[in-house]
């Protein structure tokens, strides 16, 4: 039999695939089944969300953080309304500052678990998401009691929080919390110890402490890679310097690594979410300052003054200060980040957002290129993608 | 280690960047602190060695590069500005550093510093027009392929310019320019009392030079 030529060809990997997680478009070069080179496409999911910002009133703003990583609405906002504020130089309740911490905490987790299960059936175990499905399925429930959406909540406001949990519905998370760790064992007997599962992670995209630094990683891929580095622990907001918590941190760097770290960070989550239940304090959950936070139905039937504020409140908003601020939150993809210019007015004059998914993203070709073809599904899952963000 | 706005800290790299400022090779313009943050401003020409020297300098260590964005002053002579943020792990601080850039001149390009300022170069070509010089593949990232125009850009009207539809008769997306059903609505609440750059009505004379008075 005489040599085969093979010729090198490239290949479309998406729009429409179910292991892009969205809208990706990969174009991959193909040397026989090694990747050669590796281009992500993205931007079929711009939807313009700086600009229509800088149009927008802050608070009509902050319901397009939960448009961009619409698996953990919640943590985006954090980012937005805490650049605000370190604008304006309001102080927010302390029990606002708890509430903040305990949903972004149920948000990572819901993050991690739509991540970590999505990424097992990509490289072909279907059961997990099933099982967390049902589990995420409980903290959307939490999300719907406390705001009254499943998804785009618009809960953190510039302030505080919109408004206090109902009666029960702390009780019934710690009971979640109970319940939880047997899922997760559960899960982990599923997938983490199975064979075929390392087969397709291990040693695949392993990225060095250096290499990730320079690339500039955050959150579980930069961990995942042996650095502890995490914003709650280094540049704390809210109420997390009070919190006991402990940051997982990888070995070898590989998709492995990543996934398991993510089941880590999840029962950390739960430490604190307990953590932040049990200390919270009773209170407001919004400032009193009246230029700011919307007064009270009560006081708006009796007070000239509250009413006032609130018609000026919905109509023009409140003003910010000329400025710029820089305000970074550990989300549970990376660092996600709001760089705010504030002119004077009620609109925002710039606000540029840092994505980590996006810096993410664009080391898919520094990954992806000497693997085969078919690691490419399972460096998608450990880098956990939503193109929400990615694009913006 | 100290939690991040750290006063000591942010002084110690106010002093080492000033020191840096006055010797004067690395094109260092200016050091401030606002909101518990340094911002560094330089020569739009020395960006790279800039980066380069912060990387490696002792005292500051700013070995990550976390976001490289635009911004739009269409009424400056050199209207837009691209703001680098840094990060150092070690010393758990951050840095902006700023610089000033007309249309039509290019800013040298990091990626040979950091890599990942390719992607964040590329999206500041897309959506503002600067051009990087020495980036490899700047080519457009977030807006459609063919897209003209820079959006961000302040005179860049929010509806943008074209609008996309699937045509039945030529069975593919054609492009057509946006047709508006209704008027486009700007919701301008600000105040008039407060902060508004218009002329009231009503109020068009109150700045003009009294009118001579009449003759008879």
């Amino acid at each position: 039999m005489s040599e085969v030529d093979i010729k090198s060809y490239s290949l479309n990997f998406g729009p429409q695939h179910p292991a892009a997680h969205g809208v990706l478009r990969l174009v991959i070069e193909l040397d026989g089944e090694m990747i050669e080179r590796c281009d992500p496409h993205i931007g079929l999911l711009h939807r313009g969300t700086e600009k229509l910002i800088e149009h927008k009133t802050y608070m009509q703003a902050v319901p397009y953080f939960d448009r961009l990583d619409y698996v953990c609405p919640m943590n985006q906002e954090h980012a937005f309304v805490l650049a605000a504020e370190k604008l304006i130089g309001c102080k927010i309740p302390e029990r606002a500052q708890y509430m903040r911490v305990l949903w972004c905490e149920i948000g990572r987790i819901a993050n991690h678990l739509m991540n970590t299960m999505a990424h097992g059936m990509d490289v072909g175990a279907l059961t997990p998401i099933l099982w967390g499905f049902e589990e995420r399925e409980k903290l959307m429930c939490f999300y719907e009691r406390v705001c009254g959406a499943r998804l785009h909540a618009a809960y953190f406001r510039v302030g505080g929080v919109h408004q206090d949990m109902p009666a029960g519905l702390a009780e019934d998370i710690m009971e979640w919390t109970e319940t939880f760790p047997k899922v997760l064992d559960d899960l982990e007997t599923l997938i983490v110890g199975n064979r075929i599962f390392k087969q397709r992670n291990v040693d695949i995209g392993i990225v060095s402490a250096e290499e990730a630094i320079a690339w500039g990683f955050t959150g579980p891929m930069l961990r995942g890679s042996g650095v502890a580095w995490d914003l709650r622990k280094s540049q704390p907001y809210d109420a997390y310097d009070k919190m006991d918590f402990d940051i997982p941190v990888g070995k070898n760097g590989d998709c492995y690594d990543r996934f398991v770290l993510r089941f880590y960070e999840m029962r950390e989550s739960l430490k604190i979410i307990r953590q932040a239940i049990q200390q919270m304090p009773e209170g407001p959950v919004m400032t009193e300052d009246g230029k700011v936070a919307p007064p009270k139905r009560g006081d708006m039937k009796r007070s000239m003054e509250a009413l006032i504020h609130h018609f000026k409140l919905y109509t023009e908003g409140f003003h910010v200060p000329a400025g710029e601020v820089y305000a970074a939150v550990e989300a549970p993809k990376g660092e996600f980040a709001v760089y705010l210019i504030g002119d004077g007015t009620n609109k925002p004059y710039r606000c540029k957002i840092r994505a980590p998914a996006f810096v993410h993203l664009q080391a898919m070709d520094f990954m992806a290129t000497g693997h085969m073809l078919a690691d490419v599904p399972a460096l998608i899952g450990s880098q956990d993608i939503v193109f929400g963000e990615v694009d913006r | 280690m100290a939690f991040y706005p750290n006063a000591e800290m942010t002084a110690a790299f106010v002093a080492r960047l000033e020191a840096l400022m006055t010797e004067g090779a690395l094109g260092l313009t200016g050091v401030s602190v606002a909101h518990g943050e340094i911002t560094a401003t330089v020569e739009p020409g020395r960006i790279a060695d800039l980066l380069v020297a912060l990387k490696d300098d002792p005292a500051l260590l700013l070995d990550q590069l976390v976001d490289v964005c635009g911004v739009d002053y269409p009424e400056r002579e050199s209207r837009f500005d691209v703001v680098y943020h840094l990060l150092s792990m070690r010393k758990n601080e951050r840095l902006r550093v700023k610089l000033a850039i007309g249309e039509d001149v290019a800013v040298p390009s990091v990626v040979d510093v950091f890599p990942t300022a390719g992607w964040f170069e590329r999206e500041v070509w897309d959506m503002f027009g600067v051009f990087f010089d020495g980036n490899p593949d700047l080519r457009r990232i977030l807006t459609d392929y063919g897209f003209e125009g820079h959006p961000l850009r302040k005179d860049f009207p929010l509806t943008g310019y074209v609008e996309l539809r699937y045509d039945e008769e030529q069975k593919r997306v054609v492009y057509e320019p946006v047709k508006l059903t209704q008027e486009f609505r700007r919701f301008d609440f600000l105040s008039p009392w407060e902060g508004a750059k218009y002329i009231l009505p009503g109020d068009e004379k109150a700045g003009a030079p009294a009118a001579p008075p009449a003759k008879n």
